[in-house]
């Protein structure tokens, strides 16, 4: 993965003291707390309910062990000994003392890793697929230029004050694991008709409380004009995006409201002008950070393990997790190992400092020190020898890391929701647990097969309601929790939004209707389908007969 | 408000002449961009300095072919959270070649003044006590810059490569 050079290692020392310098400003009265306020998020520190919580980058979710005991220590020490991964592959701290920042980010600083535009109008942690460099179905991988648009991106002079935040995911695979689609600017590598590799750009997805599916503006971007073309989209909105008000403020409201032909002619007219200029990526530039991804020393070897193959064969738990949570591998021999950080019953994403520092003696032992975060809450150890998997599994099941759910309903995306976050209208975590726990079954889960199902605790849609399989967010209905239900979302190359299935639910009609829904899927499907694809084929219609119907 | 320039507080020879108040006679003054623009000809006539000033919801595209005329562009920032006069000031240093004054006016302070500067300021209305130290504060916070533009300070990729 990348590492800082001394450049890259001095900037982040330079922001941890002007952060500290601008907190004894704020402390003196010196800045108001309307000017502070942008300083603090463009910093990663949110004012909660309950505490200050803190939002650490895990740039397009690559993370080495170093990074994550030091992850693990500040949870001990100064949180209360867990952590949250995020839906932009981050890590969140949610019982952070102010008094406490100065130190925490020098803390951070000692193994490269900040806050800096985790939050706040800015450009936010570039995301990525998870299993780049390493994926069957890749076709190039794209943390090369993860890594480029991080250093442009960090600090840019001319978008730190954006109209609102901006967000920015990359795939180079066939199969799209990174949302792209729901990203104010998505990128899709691919190669032109002349093997000439570039991105295909989308722009104006989203979610929150006006969600959009990204349109392509653009079919191929050489990937050297890549800053260039998305300096000249930023600069389109950073001068015509909305500002009267904060929930028109996203570039998806601007694109939808002028139509995405109109906004993409505004971006080349600005293209025209920028580029071949000065931010036309040098080649050495490119090869020098394309080296910090050279793949590991694989051993060559077999692609079946006997070894493997047997173990399977006499270990049932074993073979179960290898059937959902492997993935397939370029180099033979090796597979990617999905580890599920959503247990049943559990708050999805949460992670105690004691299981980071076993997974970073995992990471050390078994995957050349690094892994990977998910925008699904999830770690991914991406380079395991088919032969040593079983082993893994044997350490991963004490530590309550084998849960074997990847894409299964269980494996839900969810947001804090109000037993944190000073937004929310309804309890999202607890709620999670509960459907979990409704579907824990394993047998009856792969028998469902996959379902995303994302919940948020409100409209603002940090759980990514609007793309999962099954959708629920939680509104504010005269002082009480409210549950609303909607299907048909995706967030893949197909990707969909979902549409609300009709009233809303309490907590436990809630649960009852997701499994109405599953019931119905269950009913009505068809050889090999999946439930996206029979929803897709048969509308709502059928499910929302079967979910209000009536008790006979 | 106290006007700040290479880091050092100077006389202000410009005036605000706002709306349809009487221009003086010799003073340097500064119009908005809308008196600009119905007056352009009487302005242009007289020899005492002249700037224009944008909102930051005005476009430089509005005065790109006058710049000639103009010895200051005065760029807003209504509030400090609005940036669009980040991009103002970077197309006329870059797409307009403009060399005269770019002056940040509005809600401008110690912590936007590193990117003001790379976004080709060069002069600024100052909220401060001490608008020098404050200056002095902004050079030494930050000199580690990725993106490059207009005030041709050196990016971390050409420095690698030195």
């Amino acid at each position: 993965m990348y590492r800082y050079d001394e450049y890259d290692r001095e900037f982040v020392e330079q922001r941890a003291k002007q952060f500290a310098r601008q907190v004894e400003r704020r402390l003196a009265g010196e800045l108001s707390e309307e000017q502070f306020l942008p300083l603090r998020l463009m910093n990663g520190l949110y004012l909660q309910l309950h505490a200050y919580m803190l939002r650490i980058n895990v740039p397009y979710g690559c993370l080495n062990t170093t990074q994550l005991r030091k992850l693990a220590h500040i949870a001990r020490v100064y949180d209360k000994g867990y952590g949250h991964w995020t839906t932009r592959q981050n890590m969140q701290f949610n019982w952070i003392k102010l008094d406490d920042m100065p130190e925490i980010l020098l803390e951070l600083a000692s193994v490269e890793m900040h806050g800096i535009q985790s939050s706040g109008n800015c450009i936010r942690n570039i995301t990525a697929d998870e299993y780049a460099g390493v994926a069957a179905d890749e076709l190039e991988d794209p943390r090369v230029y993860c890594e480029l648009l991080r250093q442009w991106s960090s600090l840019h002079p001319e978008f730190s004050f954006l109209p609102r935040k901006f967000k920015i995911a990359i795939t180079g695979a066939r199969h799209d694991r990174a949302a792209v689609l729901a990203h104010d600017i998505g990128l899709r590598l691919h190669e032109n008709d002349s093997g000439e590799s570039g991105f295909e750009v989308f722009v104006g997805g989203g979610l929150g409380r006006t969600p959009f599916v990204g349109k392509s503006i653009r079919d191929f971007v050489a990937t050297r004009d890549i800053l260039a073309y998305c300096e000249a989209v930023l600069r389109v909105y950073n001068q015509l995006g909305r500002r009267d008000n904060k929930f028109k403020a996203r570039i998806k409201i601007l694109v939808h409201e002028m139509g995405a032909a109109a906004f993409a002619e505004l971006v080349e007219k600005e293209y025209e002008f920028i580029k071949d200029g000065a931010l036309e990526l040098a080649k050495e530039e490119v090869e020098r950070i394309r080296m910090h991804f050279a793949p590991p020393a694989y051993e060559s070897l077999p692609d079946v393990s006997p070894a493997l193959e047997s173990q399977k064969a006499e270990d049932t738990a074993f073979a179960t997790w290898c059937k959902n949570q492997l993935a397939a591998h370029k180099q033979p021999g090796y597979a990617i190992v999905n580890i599920s950080c959503t247990p049943i019953g559990k708050p999805p994403g949460d992670i105690a400092c004691d299981q980071m520092e076993a997974l970073a003696d995992l990471a050390d032992e078994f995957n050349f020190g690094e892994l990977r975060v998910t925008h699904n809450q999830n770690l991914v150890f991406t380079d395991i020898r088919k032969q040593d998997l079983h082993a893994l599994w044997q350490k991963l099941v004490p530590l309550g890391l084998s849960t074997p759910n990847h894409g299964l309903i269980t494996d839900t995306i969810c947001c804090p929701g109000l037993d944190y976050c000073a937004l929310a209208n309804a309890r999202s975590i607890p709620l999670a647990e509960k459907i979990s726990e409704r579907f824990a079954d394993q047998e009856r889960q792969e028998e469902i097969g996959e379902i995303y199902l994302n919940l948020s605790g409100c409209i603002n849609a940090c759980g990514h309601h609007h793309v999962g399989h099954i959708g629920i967010v939680g509104v504010d209905k005269k002082n009480s929790e409210l549950y609303q239900l909607m299907l048909g979302g995706s967030a893949d190359e197909n990707a969909s939004l979902g549409k609300i299935l009709g009233p809303g639910f309490d907590e436990d009609g809630i649960v009852n209707a997701v499994e109405k829904v599953v019931d119905t899927y269950l009913e009505i499907r068809e050889e090999g389908e999946k439930f996206i694809d029979t929803y897709r084929r048969v509308g709502p219609g059928p499910f929302k007969e079967n979910v209000y119907r009536a008790p006979a | 408000m106290p006007l700040l320039k290479d880091g050092k507080l100077t006389d202000d020879p410009f005036v605000y002449v706002d709306g349809d108040a009487e221009i003086p006679a010799d003073r340097a003054i500064i119009v908005p961009l809308a008196r600009w623009k119905s007056d352009r000809d009487a302005l242009r006539g007289r020899s005492a300095g002249l700037g224009v000033r944008l909102k930051s919801d005005e476009s430089p595209a509005e005065i790109a072919d006058d710049l000639d005329s103009l010895a200051v562009v005065a760029l807003d920032f209504p509030v400090f959270k609005d940036g669009r006069s980040y991009s103002s000031a970077r197309l006329l240093r870059e797409r307009y070649g403009y060399q005269g004054e770019v002056r940040a006016v509005g809600d401008v302070g110690l912590e936007q003044l590193h990117f003001m500067q790379r976004a080709g300021f060069d002069a600024f209305e100052i909220d401060s006590d001490d608008p020098e130290k404050d200056w002095q504060t902004a050079q030494g916070d930050v000199s580690i810059w990725y993106q490059p533009t207009g005030d041709g300070r050196p990016t971390v990729a050409q420095q690698r490569k030195s």
